[in-house]
Order: structure tokens, then sequence, then C-alpha cells
């Protein structure tokens, strides 16, 4: 069966129509604030056409292009755990009565939404989300419910940031999977997009828009933009060995060193797409009869994060920079079979001290203390 | 109320108060209303609720075999535990749980065992003893070492006594200073450990306590020829959910909440030295 398809402009424009037309809430890249972040959108004209970006360490610019590509943008600061697993929600409500009180579960049929334009990095922080919250001992009906029914449109990487490490992580640049439909821009000789059916849904949905059998030609430039984009990748990591190196390496002077630049400003996990950290927060109306808890999220990089009666765990910004790279490249493995890193790079560009995952974990294998990343 | 929401409590009445010491207190709660009761392993934890202040997670220290309610004994140090020293009964809290990992006792047949306890870490291991007790004939000898701040901190001194006279158990107490009144040891609970009767090759050994009262106790142990898989160590950590989503009881890789609180001393000992892991 043939799964690849070339759509027009139009055809696009035709198939984000249809998706709203199925009660969807379109949520896709808009041009906001100086960056390109996700948001309601009511159709083609919302995307950012013509809009590139140039990230650093610390860094990140919106660039004008010249040729109206609407998907040549590179991570955005927002990743889609926003929309899965929101920065805060009431989990329940409870009301005060006679005997006692009653307890409401918030757990309910949220918006049905479609994403348009998601990066390979990110359906693979999507697939790490949904083992962790989804697919472990206990189930999150919040996160299940928002994830259950979401339609993805992917968007494959064209080009690739300076702060992108993907390819490393083995989650990027070309998605494969985790899908319903992915599309390719190509901009030459005509602006179109070359369709990959990932799902029944996905292949429904195109089958009511005006499309054509792509040819080999087509598909062989859809493979080199993507390869293109590999051949950009700014950052690049050796994850041979990577758990035991960076457990072997607890203890090593580069967490102190980094300490001194870390603010424990939090920015890190926050545009992380896998971090999945959240605090409970309980809050009660003036009158105290009713009460509702919230969940929000969290960062290991707060001194409250580890406090237990009597302090707190991680008191020094060394420690909670340790638990976090740690956590993502070692633990994570421990805990849910994955690395929690997909290489998007966000971490990197938006650390106002411009620290550097890549560069942090170069040089604790560069002065690896007693040996520990190396080949047993 | 969604069963199947795993964050959602239920509501539970308080049926009785004891006051155990200053700043401790044991809730007895229904659960009887609950379906399926509240049927627990001892070591394990439940989250409770109190109407508008919020949730802290406290070790279940009554008997498992009854599973119509629920014993908690508490110290109130937060928020929290300071409103649960509030409630009286027939006031009703919020329940979830049991969750977590329990000590081991069904191999404690047949074995010595050796409880260790630092202060509140007693309560989680209460359990313990009440599954002995029940069977005192199926283990050989059974040493109780408790370790309190002052005399007046000692918990459920009463049933100390019982288990000591009734239950053919050693159980020593030891404080970290005195008072005029005060006849027993003065000094750490790793002190008590040179007195234990058991066979360390044929012993069980379970510690709840202060952290570094846990890592001496555990050195202590293995002075005496007690192997690492034998003893078994209850953790504490930071737990706002309980059930693997809030990331805050991380210690390396494993989480607290559902990993633990109970581990063998062999899964956690690579990350126990390591300072602010």
């Amino acid at each position: 069966m043939e799964n690849r398809f070339l759509i027009t402009l139009e055809g696009l424009g035709a198939l984000l129509a249809e998706l709203k037309g199925m009660g969807r809430t379109l949520i896709g890249p808009v041009v906001r604030d100086g960056a390109i972040v996700y948001d309601e959108i009511t159709g083609l004209r919302d995307l950012p056409a013509g809009w590139g970006d140039v990230q650093e360490a610390g860094r990140y610019r919106l660039e004008k292009r010249d040729d109206g590509a609407l998907f040549a943008y590179n991570s955005s600061p927002m990743a889609w755990k926003r929309f899965l697993h929101p920065p805060a929600l009431t989990l329940w409500k409870a009301r005060r009565r006679d005997d006692g009180f009653r307890i409401e579960s918030e757990a309910q049929a949220p918006p049905l939404h479609a994403f348009i334009g998601v990066r390979a990095c990110d359906l693979r922080a999507i697939a790490i989300q949904d083992r962790v919250l989804m697919e472990d001992r206990f189930r999150d009906p919040h996160y299940a419910a928002r994830r259950r029914d979401v339609f993805i449109l992917a968007a494959q990487c064209a080009q690739a940031g300076n702060t992108c490490f993907c390819a490393s992580m083995d989650s990027g640049p070309r998605a494969t999977q985790g899908f319903d439909l992915a599309l390719t821009e190509l901009l030459h000789p005509e602006h179109r997009f070359l369709l990959e059916v990932g799902s029944e849904a996905g292949g429904r949905l195109l089958s009511r828009v005006p499309h054509q059998v792509a040819g080999e030609a087509d598909w062989a430039a859809a493979l080199q933009a993507t390869e293109n984009a590999r051949a950009q990748m700014g950052r690049h990591v050796d994850t041979r060995n990577i758990k035991t190196l960076l457990y072997g390496n607890a203890e090593h002077p580069r967490w102190e060193e980094t300490a001194q630049r870390c603010l424990a400003c939090a920015n890190c996990t926050m545009v992380c797409p896998t971090c999945f950290c959240t605090a409970i927060e309980d809050h009660t109306d003036l009158e105290g009869s009713e009460a509702r808890r919230v969940r929000h999220w969290d960062s290991c990089f707060t001194s409250q994060f580890s406090h237990i009666h009597g302090g707190v765990v991680r008191a020094g910004i060394a420690s909670r920079y340790r638990q976090w790279l740690t956590h993502k490249l070692a633990s994570w493995q421990d805990q849910f079979g994955t690395l929690g890193c997909v290489g998007c790079g966000r971490c990197i560009s938006w650390c106002p001290e411009g620290i550097d995952i890549t560069e942090e974990l170069a040089v604790i294998r560069a002065q690896d203390q007693n040996g520990a990343g190396e080949d047993a | 109320m969604d069963a199947s929401d795993p964050l959602c409590p239920r509501p539970a009445p308080v049926r009785a108060v004891h006051h155990e010491t200053a700043d401790v207190f044991t809730l007895i709660l229904d659960v009887s209303a609950i379906p399926g009761g509240a049927a627990f392993a001892p070591g394990q934890f439940m989250m409770l609720y109190v109407f508008g202040v919020g949730e802290a997670p406290i070790s279940i220290s009554g008997d498992a075999r009854d599973s119509r309610t629920l014993a908690h004994t508490i110290r109130a140090v937060g928020g929290v535990t300071r409103a649960l020293r509030n409630l009286r009964p027939g006031d009703v809290l919020g329940v979830r749980g049991p969750y977590g990992s329990a000590w081991p006792v069904a191999a404690a047949r047949g074995r010595d065992v050796v409880i260790v306890a630092g202060g509140i870490g007693l309560a989680p291991l209460r359990p313990v003893i009440y599954h002995l007790l029940r069977r005192r004939e199926d283990y050989g000898h059974i040493n109780i070492c408790c370790g309190a701040r002052s005399p007046g901190d000692i918990l459920y001194t009463g049933e100390l006594q019982r288990w000591r006279e009734e239950g053919d158990m050693q159980v020593m107490v030891t404080v970290d200073h005195g008072d005029p009144g005060w006849r027993g040891q003065v000094g750490v609970v790793t002190e008590l450990l040179d007195r234990v009767r058991c066979d360390p090759a044929n012993t069980l050994a379970f510690t709840c306590g202060p952290e570094i009262m846990m890592r001496f106790t555990v050195r202590k142990l293995r002075e005496l020829g007690i192997a690492g898989e034998a003893i078994h160590v209850s953790m504490e950590r930071n737990m706002h959910c309980a059930v693997g989503f809030c990331g805050h009881c991380q210690f390396g890789p494993l989480f607290v909440c559902k990993d633990g609180p109970v581990f063998p001393w062999p899964r956690i000992a690579p990350f126990f030295g390591i300072r602010e892991l």
C-alpha cells in the first residue's frame, strides 16, 4: 500500500480545515513575543510563514527567511507537554458537608486536540512521558485523557539548530513512528508537502483532501531534507556507557564548577519536553467550605524540591544539577528503560548562563574518574 | 469519586486518638466503608489528607490482620501533621493507599530477627512485631533495639514492656539524653547491637530511623556478620503523589514511593553514602 503522498499548500490548508471541522482544536506554531510557540491556530494563515530561528547556548533569535517556509524553525521554547501534562491542573475538588467532606475527581474529557508540526525529538519525548505517566505501575488519568485522542501531524526537520543533537540521542532527525501524518516541507521547485501516513486516522484524513501519490524523486527529496538536518546538527553527545559514566562520577569536581554558573532558575526543566516533576498545592475558598488540589510543574532545581522534615536533601546547587543530568541520562534508563533526553537542545538555548548539557557530558567523559564510562 | 483515579483520597473517619509522647500521637481510622478496606503489608504507608490543609505520607503502624481500621503514629512536625494532631474522634480525613514495598516478614520464619528503630522509626516496624508475635514459635530470637532522644520520647512504652515480658523478645531501649529518673541506657542505638542474641548466618534485620542512624546500624550489623541481603532499610524522601508521578522522592534510580520505602540493603548501598543525593 502506498503511504507517501504529495499535497499542495492549499491541500495542507484543506487538511487543517478538515481537522477543525472534526471538532478538534488545532495547536500549532505561531510567532509570539519574539519566539515560535505552540498555541491554538485557526488554519494555514496562522503558521509562521518565512520565519526561522538561530539558537546558541543562552541565545534564541527569530530570523526572517525569504522562502515562505512554514516549518523552517527549530526547537520551540515550548514543549507539547504543556497540552498533555499541563503546567497547572486541578486534580480534584472537595466540599465540606455535615458528615465530613466529599471529594470529586476533576479527571474529565479535555478538549480534542490536533498537534500540528511535532518534531521527531518531541515525538520521542511524548513517548517517554507516556511511559512515565501511563505505562508504569500507576496510570495518571489526567494525562491519559489528554493523550488518548490527540491527532498528531508531525513535521520532519529539513534543518537543524546549533543546539540540536537528536541524532546523537537516536530520536531524529527523521520521525518514523508516533504520528498520524508526517509532513516534509519541500520548497523547490514549488512549495509542496510530502506526507507519510502513520495511522488509520491519518489515512482517513488524507483521503478527504486533494492529494497524489508521491514519486521516487519526491521521496528522495524528502530524505535529503532530513539528511541536511542531520549534517547541520550543532551538538553531539557520546552516549556509550553513559549510565555507568554518570553513576561512577557522582563526586566529580565538575558538578561544583558548573554550580558556580548555574542559577538554579529551573528554565531547563520548564523547557525540557520530558521533565515531568510536579508539586501539589491545596487551595481553599475564604469560607473554608471548598478545597481544591492543584498540581503544577515543579523543578528539581528548587531548594524545596527535596525537603523532608528537618531539612533539604539537596542543599547545594551542585547536587541539584547532578540530580537533573544524572536522571536524564542514567537513572531514567533504570527507571523507564530509555534515555530521558531526546536531544532537542532547549535546555542549552534557554539557559540564561548558556550551560550546555553536551559540554558537561563531554567534560565528565574526558575527565572520567575511575574509568566508569569505559567498556567493561 | 472516581475509583480509578489514584490521586483522589477517600474519606475515612477518625475512631480514636492516642497520645504517645509530647509531640507524637496515634490516629485510629475507620476504613470499613472503603471497598476492600485497607489491606496492607507491614512497612507500607498511606497518604493522609486534612481538609483544606494538605496531604502527608504516613506509615501504617497497626496490625495488618485488621483491615477495617488503620493505625498511624505521627509526629507533629509540619503543617499537615500538626493539623492531624487536632483531629478528634468523628472527624473525617482523606486517605489514599496503601503504597510502597513491605518488610519481608515471610522470610523471617525459622530465623532470628533484629529490629532497630530510631525515634518515630518504630512506627512502621510495629506491624512487623505484631506479625511475629502472632506465631512467636515460628521464629528464633527476636531483638528489638529502640533509640529515643529522651525518656519522654520513647514510643509505645506499655507495649515494649509487654513484648519483653509476654512476647519472649529481647527489648532494649537507649536514649540520647537521660533525665533524673532514667535508670536505663544512655547512648546511641548501635551500642545496643552488641547485646543482640542471634545467629548472624540465620538472621533477618529491619531498620528504620534517621539516615545517619541507619548508616551506622547497617555498618554494625555487617560487623556482627549479618549479610547485606538480610538487612532491610526503610527510607524517607519528600513525597507528593506516592505513585511515581511527581518525581520528588527519587533516590538515585529509585522512587522511594513505589520502589520503597523498604529496600534490601544491597539495592540502596551504592547510593547511600553519596552526599545530597
